[in-house]
């Protein structure tokens, strides 16, 4: 059985799906920021799968980019969600509504 | 010197600069006063040679124009900062920076020790600065800047004292009441500015009046532009209807009284017409008007001066009656007649402001004559002087009042009839009466006053500028002596200023031929009757105090009626001002303001108010929320993508 480019998209639609779901619906910062690497990554896969379906290099390039930019957002949106900790003792969004008048 | 008039004007602006701004920082009143007097005594040196150049000259070269800049250019207004020497501009300039140096050097002592020393300078310079401009002007714009400037100064001085009672109120109150009762003679004024320039399209003097002459203009037109400026007239020189300022102008100091509210700035009135003498003397039915308002005021003040106490009220009705003369001399057509009465006038009305001040001074501020009497022998200079400028004024030969005042009833009578003279004369023995009556009271008679009081004659810082002016008082009328008297000469006064009314005199028609005799016996009469009504105050009020007292009693109710100055302001009070305030606070404050203007700004803060909480709900401030709607929004925009295939 091949594994054709359908099942690739398919999966990362789904990791995708599973990630706007979690950043929607979860109250604590670290899940929302686990799921919005989800959603990355399912970006990312779906650039892989091109890119080996196309028989371009081109796809992964972008890939190593995204990984970059993801992994310093990463350091600079936990240091955030450390600093609000230290704040305000507590990572839930419900309670981070500062902006709200 | 001529070219150097411009520093008459900017002179005393400099010393109100000066003193103005570091006035409080100076605490010498020695260099303050000196300071003050000398702008304004130099100011008159220069008029005085300017004077003396002018009278050297032939008539035809003796108008001057300098011009200094332009100050608007819009479309045909073309205004300049410009300034006419001419004869009456001279007159006028040498009698403001004449009296108003006496007066300066007068203050010097009068305000000794006043915590507003120099403010008082600061404002007296300034009040010459917009005089001279007044007088000086080449056009009516800045003409109206002096005359702004001077209701100003006037506004500010009569408010000297503002911690100060005056009668029911304080002198803020009489100083409001000077400056708004001026605002609307000048509304009129406006207008007539307003005519004159869409009738001659321009508003120098120069061009006004020689198209005056050339344009065929209707009379209406003039009339309305003569009506108009009258009315401007009326406001700043205390005629019927708006004279009533003035009796409460007295709540400033006394030498501002005798500079500004007799000898200077009241008089402005009576030099506009006399300048603008052709457009009036084009507008007959207005000359008629103005010569019967003047008439009526003369009778009118002098006739609530007969019962008055307080000093300076008497003074001021008489200088409202005395005004009236001189508007009476402008509505027959005696423009000459009038400038000079309205030069005896400075002089000898100021002689009395000073010697009231001088007066009040000594006897530690009380006003009330009643409770004055047989000064003489504490001020003797001070009696002597007054009694001077009483019998100027009263019309008793040599003195200068005499000249004036029987040119000015001569003319009348010439021109207008015998009742105008009648009325005239009538003015004339009354003045004298109420003159004496004051004079009797004060330096005649019982002394009245209580023994707290120690009158005693002013420094010399005061005096010398009484013996001045009463000097003058007596001199000042030699210079208008009347044909009759003078013979081929003619009147002198006449020859100098007849040049700027010869087109207006041309115009109008002077009926009736009179001989000298008629004059001499008219006279005669009147100061037949002037020396009479002087002898009956003598009677009255030193003879047999008693007899006052049984007519005020026989005839109560005029003398009521008198006492409360026929009831004008109450009149105003009830016709004019409540309504006025009742609109205001009513209408005007509580419905316009209130309701609309408010309402307006309230509805449209109500409707952001109402958008702003129905949109407030979206904003929850929960990041998710947003998130949420955003996916929405790509879900939706990828659907429309994707069904658009």
């Amino acid at each position: 059985m091949t594994i054709t480019i359908e099942y690739y998209l398919v999966l990362s639609a789904f990791m995708f799906l599973v990630g706007v779901a979690g950043v929607l619906t979860r109250r604590n910062a670290i899940i929302v920021f686990m799921c919005i690497e989800l959603m990355l990554n399912s970006a990312n896969l779906t650039l892989i799968a091109f890119s080996s379906f196309l028989g371009s290099s081109v796809g992964q390039l972008f890939v190593f980019f995204v990984m970059t930019v993801a992994a310093a957002e990463a350091a600079v949106g936990l240091a955030i969600i450390i600093a609000i900790f230290r704040n305000r003792l507590t990572v839930n969004l419900d309670d981070i509504n500062i902006l709200k008048w | 010197m001529r070219e150097l008039i411009y520093l008459t004007v900017f002179l005393p602006l400099l010393g109100f600069l000066i003193i103005g701004i570091f006035g409080s920082k100076i605490k010498s009143e020695k260099f303050i006063g000196t300071l003050g007097s000398s702008t304004i005594g130099i100011s008159f040196l220069i008029t005085l040679l300017a004077f003396f150049e002018t009278l050297s000259l032939p008539i035809e070269n003796r108008k001057f124009i300098i011009t200094l800049f332009t100050w608007l250019k819009v479309g045909g207004l073309d205004v300049r900062f410009s300034y006419l020497v001419d004869q009456l501009s001279l007159v006028m300039a040498l009698i403001v920076t004449g009296v108003g140096f006496i007066i300066h050097v007068y203050s010097i002592g009068y305000m000794h020790g006043d915590k507003g020393f120099w403010r008082f300078f600061a404002y007296l310079n300034l009040f010459i600065f917009a005089m001279m401009n007044l007088i000086l002007a080449d056009n009516f714009v800045l003409l109206f800047l002096g005359w702004e400037g001077v209701g100003l100064c006037s506004y500010l001085l009569i408010g000297f004292w503002y911690d100060r009672k005056f009668e029911n109120s304080t002198t803020a109150d009489a100083a409001k009441k000077a400056f708004i009762v001026n605002r609307i003679g000048d509304f009129g004024f406006l207008l007539g500015m307003f005519l004159i320039f869409l009738t001659f399209g321009s508003l120098n003097f120069e061009e006004v009046f020689s198209r005056a002459n050339i344009f065929s203009v209707s009379t209406a037109t003039f009339g309305f532009i003569a009506l108009f400026l009258f009315i401007g007239a009326t406001g700043k020189s205390a005629q019927i209807p708006l004279y009533v300022w003035l009796p409460d102008a007295m709540a400033g100091p006394t030498p501002v009284s005798a500079l500004i509210h007799a000898a200077t700035m009241v008089t402005a009135g009576v030099y506009m017409v006399a300048r603008c003498s052709i457009i009036f003397a084009s507008a007959p039915q207005i000359m008629m008007i103005i010569a019967i308002i003047g008439l009526l005021t003369a009778l009118f003040a002098a006739s609530i001066g007969l019962v008055q106490n307080d000093i300076k009220k008497v003074l001021a009705y008489s200088t409202v009656s005395q005004l009236g003369y001189m508007f009476l001399a402008m509505g027959v057509g005696a423009f000459t007649a009038g400038i000079f009465h309205l030069m005896t006038h400075a002089f000898f009305k100021a002689l009395l402001f000073l010697g009231a001040g001088s007066v009040i001074h000594s006897m530690h501020e009380e006003q009330d004559i009643q409770k004055y009497g047989g000064l003489k022998k504490y001020m003797p200079i001070t009696s002597i002087t007054f009694l001077i400028a009483a019998l100027a004024i009263s019309g008793i030969p040599p003195l200068s009042g005499f000249f004036s005042k029987d040119e000015i009833l001569w003319y009348s009578f010439t021109n207008n009839g015998f009742l105008f003279w009648l009325i005239g004369v009538l003015t004339a023995v009354l003045t004298a009466f109420y003159m004496f009556r004051l004079y009797f009271l004060t330096f005649e008679g019982q002394e009245r006053f209580g023994h707290d009081k120690h009158p005693h004659e002013s420094p010399k810082v005061m005096t010398y500028p009484l013996i001045i002016l009463a000097v003058l008082s007596v001199i000042g009328g030699f210079i208008g002596i009347p044909e009759v008297f003078s013979g081929e000469h003619g009147n002198q006064f006449h020859n100098w200023l007849s040049p700027i009314f010869v087109d207006a005199e041309r115009k109008l028609l002077k009926f009736g031929f009179h001989t000298h005799l008629e004059e001499i016996i008219l006279m005669v009469l009147s100061v037949i009757l002037a020396l009479g009504s002087i002898l009956f105050a003598r009677y009255v009020y030193l003879k047999s105090p008693q007899v006052a007292d049984n007519l005020s009693d026989k005839f109560s109710r005029v003398y009521k009626i008198l006492w409360n100055k026929y009831y004008v302001d109450e009149l105003y009070e009830k016709l004019f001002v409540n309504p006025v305030v009742n609109l205001s606070r009513n209408v005007f404050w509580k419905f316009t303001d209130g309701k609309i203007i408010d309402g307006l700004i309230h509805s449209i803060a109500k409707l952001i108010d109402l958008f702003a909480s129905i949109f407030r709900k979206f904003q929850t401030g929960l990041a998710q929320f947003y998130a949420l709607i955003m996916v929405f929004g790509i879900a939706i925009t990828l659907l429309w993508i994707i069904l658009s295939f």
